[in-house]
């Protein structure tokens, strides 16, 4: 006997939302500590600024705000959300998880909510998953969000990472949609290279040493060797994005954006260069005042180059996220239509 | 008596000759990072004499290696300290 399932639909992103924390944190704060210099910093990442969230502004805090964001550009309410994916590596809590804080704070705890594990590229796998949730028929409109309070991890004496991480948050809702507007997702891991970028020591450190502390075992920062997450990010990440524009049936040309994770200016230029991007596709370049945000910076990104460049409603973006795993996941949507 | 010397001669053949992998690099270099190739020579260090960064370094080392058809590993990447280093490091990796 066969079993009833769903037809298959179709999915697109129907809006975004950001928050940024209140502090802007420019180079000259950071490199005193560092014996650096902003043109250094500048040269090396394209970064002149990031930003720092205070104390009152937590993970759950900046998601809820860039959530309610999104939510009334949808011009939806959480009531109508049956599922959050929540991406953030930064969430000082192991159980239970961000997501269910965060509906929790948002005013609709019976949805269903869970955290995914894959830094950079966490808000990828949120929106590959979330769109293939609405196109089976599992969930009908899914909020995806970004979000890290990296300044909580990042070392500020750390020589090759002080001035690259900082804080924020993004989210989209996703829901049904009459065409695809989100198209398949390419998605993987070269795990060998997982000690490329890491957060140690564990946990456990802390217990089975316990009369050392922080001062002793240090602090789970996170230290990442540049020039291997270089390399990879712009050979093997160029490489995912043209199969996700094949998978997608378009070529570079048919783009009006271009918006991969916010790592470092060099990374998205070069990476640009290597997949023959034209100058007619606009690049996001959030990083340059807002630093890398990790599982934020798309959206965040995403939200911004909507805002400076209103006509990119409803054309197409190729998304790239990669980070810690390593992972990646690259995807195709049609950016959401103006509010 | 005549077998060891064709083998040398063989490999003599197949390893990239010095002067050709300085020239590769000369154009490599001036394309990735804008340095004349008349002041890339066999003594001058990326860094300090050619104001080669570490990610520019990256992209000379992958351009050398689909043009030279060798592989560059992450590990010896740092170890290339000189242009001679990075010339002798492809030619002995073509051998």
């Amino acid at each position: 006997m066969s079993i009833k399932v769903a037809p298959v639909g179709n999915s697109r992103i129907l809006s975004v939302g950001s928050y940024r924390p209140k502090r802007l944190v420019p180079n000259s704060e950071i490199v005193d500590r560092i014996d650096s210099t902003d043109e250094w910093i500048q040269q090396r990442t394209g970064i002149e600024s990031r930003r720092f969230a205070g104390d009152d502004e937590t993970v759950i805090s900046m998601a809820k705000a860039a959530c309610e964001i999104a939510l009334k550009r949808a011009k939806l309410t959480i009531a109508d959300i049956d599922t959050v994916i929540l991406s953030t590596i930064s969430y000082p809590f192991q159980a239970p998880s961000a997501a269910t804080e965060l509906i929790n704070e948002l005013g609709n705890p019976k949805a269903a909510a869970f955290d995914i594990s894959a830094a950079c590229a966490g808000f990828c796998y949120g929106v590959g998953m979330g769109s293939d949730l609405v196109r089976s028929g599992t969930s009908k409109n899914v909020l995806v969000i970004g979000v890290e309070k990296l300044s909580d991890y990042t070392d500020p004496d750390d020589r090759a990472t002080a001035f690259i991480f900082a804080d924020g948050a993004g989210a989209v809702v996703i829901g049904q949609s009459d065409e695809p507007r989100i198209a398949q997702t390419i998605w993987g891991s070269d795990a060998d290279s997982r000690d490329a970028i890491t957060l140690t020591p564990s946990f456990l450190d802390y217990k089975k040493n316990p009369t050392k502390g922080v001062a002793d075992l240090g602090w789970p920062n996170i230290s990442q060797q540049g020039q291997t997450v270089f390399r990879w990010a712009v050979y093997q990440m160029s490489k995912a994005g043209i199969k996700a524009l094949e998978a997608a049936g378009i070529t570079v040309n048919d783009l009006g954006a271009f918006i991969p994770h916010q790592a470092n200016i060099r990374i998205i230029e070069t990476m640009a260069k290597e997949m023959k991007i034209p100058d007619s596709v606009l690049i996001a370049d959030d990083i340059r005042t807002n630093g890398n945000t990790s599982a934020a910076s798309i959206p965040l990104a995403m939200d911004r180059i909507l805002e400076e460049h209103p006509e990119l409603h409803g054309k197409l973006a190729l998304l790239i996220g990669y980070g810690a795993g390593l992972v990646y996941a690259a995807q195709v949507v049609e950016l959401p239509p103006r509010p | 008596m005549h077998s060891p010397i064709e083998i040398e001669e063989d490999e003599i053949t197949m390893a990239l000759a010095q002067a050709d992998v300085l020239a590769g690099l000369k154009e490599i270099v001036e394309e990735v990072a804008g340095i004349p190739a008349a002041t890339v020579e066999m003594d001058k260090n990326f860094t300090d004499d050619l104001d080669v960064d570490s990610l520019s370094m990256v992209e000379v080392v992958v351009a050398a290696e689909e043009r030279f058809g060798v592989k560059i590993p992450d590990d010896s990447v740092t170890d290339l300290v000189t242009v001679g280093d990075a010339v002798n490091f492809i030619v002995n990796a073509s051998k």
